[in-house]
This record gives C-alpha cells, sequence and structure tokens, in this order.
C-alpha cells in the first residue's frame, strides 16, 4: 500500500466528490471509480480513474469534471489516467451509494458471488433470474416499493450498467444496477 | 490518456488480431440500430457494441493511434476473423455469430486475465462483458432453436452457414503467449456442442476452414462483405479529415 499525504487525501476527497455525469445523485467515490490521487509538489497532480465497462462513455466527462473541479481549487496541472487493473465490480459501490441508487429509483447491485457466465433457463422463469433460481441469491427488490416479486424486462436497458425489470407489486418499472 | 504498456512490450500484431476482431463486429452489431424486431433487443445489441467499442479503443490505442487505425487502413492491413465480418443476415445469422464469437472471446479473455501478459487488465474487464454477451447469444440460441418451426429452421441454417468460418478461432494469434489453442477449441466446442444440443439444433458436421486457409483474416485476407462494411464505416472519416464534433 502506498501512503498517502494529507494533501493526496484532499485532493482525493475533492475528486471523489464530483457528480457521475449519468448518475448525478451519486458521487464517483460512492460509486468507487476513483482509485487514487498522486500529488507531485503543490500543483501538479495525477488521478487514476476506472471505468465501470470499458465501452462507457461517460469517463471522458468524468475525467474533464475532475480536472475542473481540482483546477478550481489550485492545482494547476491535473493529468487524469484511465487504469483497467484491477476491475472494477459493482462491489465497489458503497453502502451509501447503493442507498442513494435505490432513492434515485434504481435498484442497486447485489453483492457477486462466483464470476463466470450465468446459466439461465427459459420457460418458467419470468420472475426469476437464474441465478436466483437456486434459491441462494437475494431477490432484487423494487425500488419504489420494496416488494421482491419484480420481473425481467430486458437484461440491457438505458446504459451499459443497467438491467429493465417491473415490480409485479406496484406495476412500476424500474432499473436495475446488473451486477458485475 | 488511457494507461497502456510502454510500446516496446506489446505485441503489435496482436493487438491488432484482438483490437480489430472487437472493432469490426462493434460496427457489425451498430448496424442493427434502427432494424432490430424489438427495442429492447436493438438496446441490448448497441450495448453489446458499446463493451466491444470500449476494448477495440484499449486494443487499438496499444498498436497506436486508434483512430488512424480504424479509418485510415485499407481491407488488407485489418487483422479480424472473417467470422466477425459476415453480414448481421436475418437476426438468427446474428445471434449465431454472437453465439460462436462471444464464448470464443469469453474463454480467449478468461486465459489471458489469469496470465501477467500486456492484455492481463483489459482481459480482465473483458471478460465479464463477454460472459454477459455470452449468456445473451445462449439465451437466444435456445428461443429461436427451441421455438417455432421457422425460427428453428431458420437458427440451424444459420449455425450452418457461419461453422466454416469458426476453425480460424484457433488458429495461434502472434504475440499471444500461455493460450493452449486447442485446449481452447476443445472447451469451445464443448460449450457450443452443448447449447445447440439443448436448443434442439444439429451441431454442424462440416469442414472449419472454407473455402480458404484457416486463419486468413488475421493475413489480412478478407470476405466480399467486409470492403463494403469499411467503406460505410470509413467514409466519413475519410471525406473529412480531422473533422470534430
Amino acid at each position: 500500500m502506498v501512503t498517502t499525504t494529507p494533501l493526496e487525501e484532499q485532493l482525493l476527497e475533492l475528486a471523489g466528490s464530483v457528480p457521475d455525469p449519468e448518475l448525478p445523485v451519486l458521487t464517483l467515490r460512492e460509486l468507487g471509480v476513483v482509485r487514487a490521487v498522486r500529488a507531485h509538489g503543490t500543483d501538479s497532480v495525477e488521478v487514476d480513474l476506472t471505468p465501470t465497462y470499458t465501452g462507457c462513455p461517460a469517463v471522458e466527462v468524468m475525467s474533464l469534471d475532475i480536472e475542473r473541479v481540482l483546477r478550481e481549487h489550485g492545482v494547476r496541472e491535473v493529468t487524469v489516467r484511465t487504469v483497467l487493473a484491477p476491475a472494477w465490480s459493482t462491489d465497489d459501490i458503497t453502502d451509501e451509494g447503493r442507498r442513494k441508487l435505490r432513492e434515485f429509483g434504481i435498484a442497486p447491485p447485489r453483492t457477486v458471488a462466483a464470476s463466470g457466465p450465468v446459466r439461465v433457463e427459459l420457460g418458467p422463469t419470468r420472475t426469476r433470474d437464474g441465478d436466483s433460481a437456486d434459491g441462494t441469491r437475494e431477490p432484487i427488490l423494487c425500488p419504489h416499493c420494496g416488494s421482491p416479486e419484480t420481473e425481467l424486462l430486458s437484461r440491457f436497458s438505458s446504459t451499459a450498467c443497467k438491467a429493465l425489470r417491473r415490480c409485479l407489486a406496484c406495476r412500476e418499472p424500474f432499473d436495475h444496477f446488473k451486477e458485475l | 490518456m488511457t494507461t497502456t504498456p510502454a510500446a516496446d512490450t506489446v505485441p503489435t500484431a496482436a493487438a491488432l488480431a484482438l483490437g480489430d476482431d472487437a472493432l469490426v463486429l462493434s460496427h457489425r452489431l451498430g448496424e442493427w440500430a434502427g432494424h432490430a424486431p424489438v427495442l429492447e433487443e436493438e438496446v441490448a445489441l448497441a450495448n453489446i457494441a458499446l463493451d466491444l467499442l470500449g476494448q477495440a479503443r484499449v486494443l487499438l490505442s496499444m498498436a497506436g493511434d486508434e483512430d488512424e487505425l480504424a479509418f485510415l487502413r485499407e481491407e488488407r492491413a485489418f487483422r479480424n476473423l472473417q467470422l466477425v465480418e459476415q453480414p448481421g443476415g436475418d437476426f438468427a445469422h446474428t445471434i449465431a455469430r454472437q453465439l460462436y464469437f462471444s464464448v470464443y472471446q469469453h474463454l480467449l479473455h478468461d486465459r489471458l486475465a489469469s496470465g501477467d501478459g500486456p492484455f492481463a487488465p483489459l482481459a480482465g474487464k473483458a471478460v465479464k462483458e463477454a460472459a454477459y454477451h455470452r449468456d445473451h447469444a445462449e439465451q437466444w440460441t435456445l428461443r429461436l432453436g427451441d421455438g417455432t418451426d421457422e425460427s428453428h429452421a431458420r437458427m440451424q441454417r444459420a449455425v450452418d452457414a457461419l461453422w466454416r468460418f469458426t476453425g480460424e478461432m484457433f488458429q495461434p494469434v502472434e504475440g499471444i503467449d500461455g493460450v493452449d489453442w486447442p485446449a481452447l477449441e476443445r472447451d469451445w466446442l464443448g460449450v457450443i456442442e452443448d447449447v445447440l444440443g439443448r436448443a434442439t439444433l444439429t451441431v454442424p458436421d462440416g469442414p472449419r476452414t472454407g473455402a480458404w486457409r484457416a486463419g486468413a483474416g488475421r493475413q489480412g485476407l478478407h470476405t466480399e462483405p467486409f470492403g463494403r462494411m469499411l467503406a460505410e464505416m470509413q467514409h466519413l472519416h475519410r471525406s473529412h479529415p480531422g473533422a470534430t464534433w
């Protein structure tokens, strides 16, 4: 573990306070995508940012926002580096981030179990994900009414990181931040 | 801005091969925008295309300037598999192409991610994305294969038609070390046989090398539809060099 200076911690907090461009209720720190900040002297800073998905188009906006915020706080030179490893996982979203997602109407991701492809059987599985068919995983709760009875409408939704579901109790459709 | 290993440690040929696979398939999937059978599927195919485009950008940046490589190379300079350049055809053809490629990509990136080569960081992300693409393709294969007589017939036609392009996937790629290609092929065959079996489809038994020597795409020899695809993909950039939004 590299030791961070008090200045770097302060800058990390600043960079992490930037709202996510697509989910503005979350900060980048809550999303878990700001990995590290390194200060070289007092006016040159390097920020490590990791993308959620490789092709996530929000990364460029995130970089610009981080640069802007740090510059506003007197840092003259800001470099944002995109780092791929270790790969981001939805487990990196903080508890506070999960709470905010739910409040915003998005079902937060569940904890990721084993990696690898998930077997999904067709047929009588309308209200179950393949991974919950064996009953070992918690259900996805409706962010509006809290019901565990929800069905998958589409495995892909408004952004690469979400799936579209519908609540069978209150009938509201909602986005689910899918586990990665 | 993307972090890449120092240029002299990157096997450029391998970065091009993997990057071109992702770029070309991404473009082919993007062709469904506005034409997919249902809105959800349009979103799904666009999302998969976006994942692949992200992978392509990282890989091509390892080999050089991503825009120059994507938009200014001639057909013969592309190193992608012939499988990924095949036209979408009917929806069954697109799904068969997705099934064959996503299973291959998932198995390959899983191996690359566990090594310590230059592709390990990207593979660690791509393997998760490919797992989801593979699941999407498997579900559609089951649904179409074990669906109506019409969907079954079309899906069988599609898996048969694209079968000859699959042998090329297991030709060793120069610069990728530590991958047991024959084992990769056995694993791939095992998955494909399992999925096609569950989808009540027959595993094609024809040769998997086609009329060309296997590995032709990796050597820059492409099928006829690829030229037209490239013309469309590169037209804007070539007509307006340096244009920005």
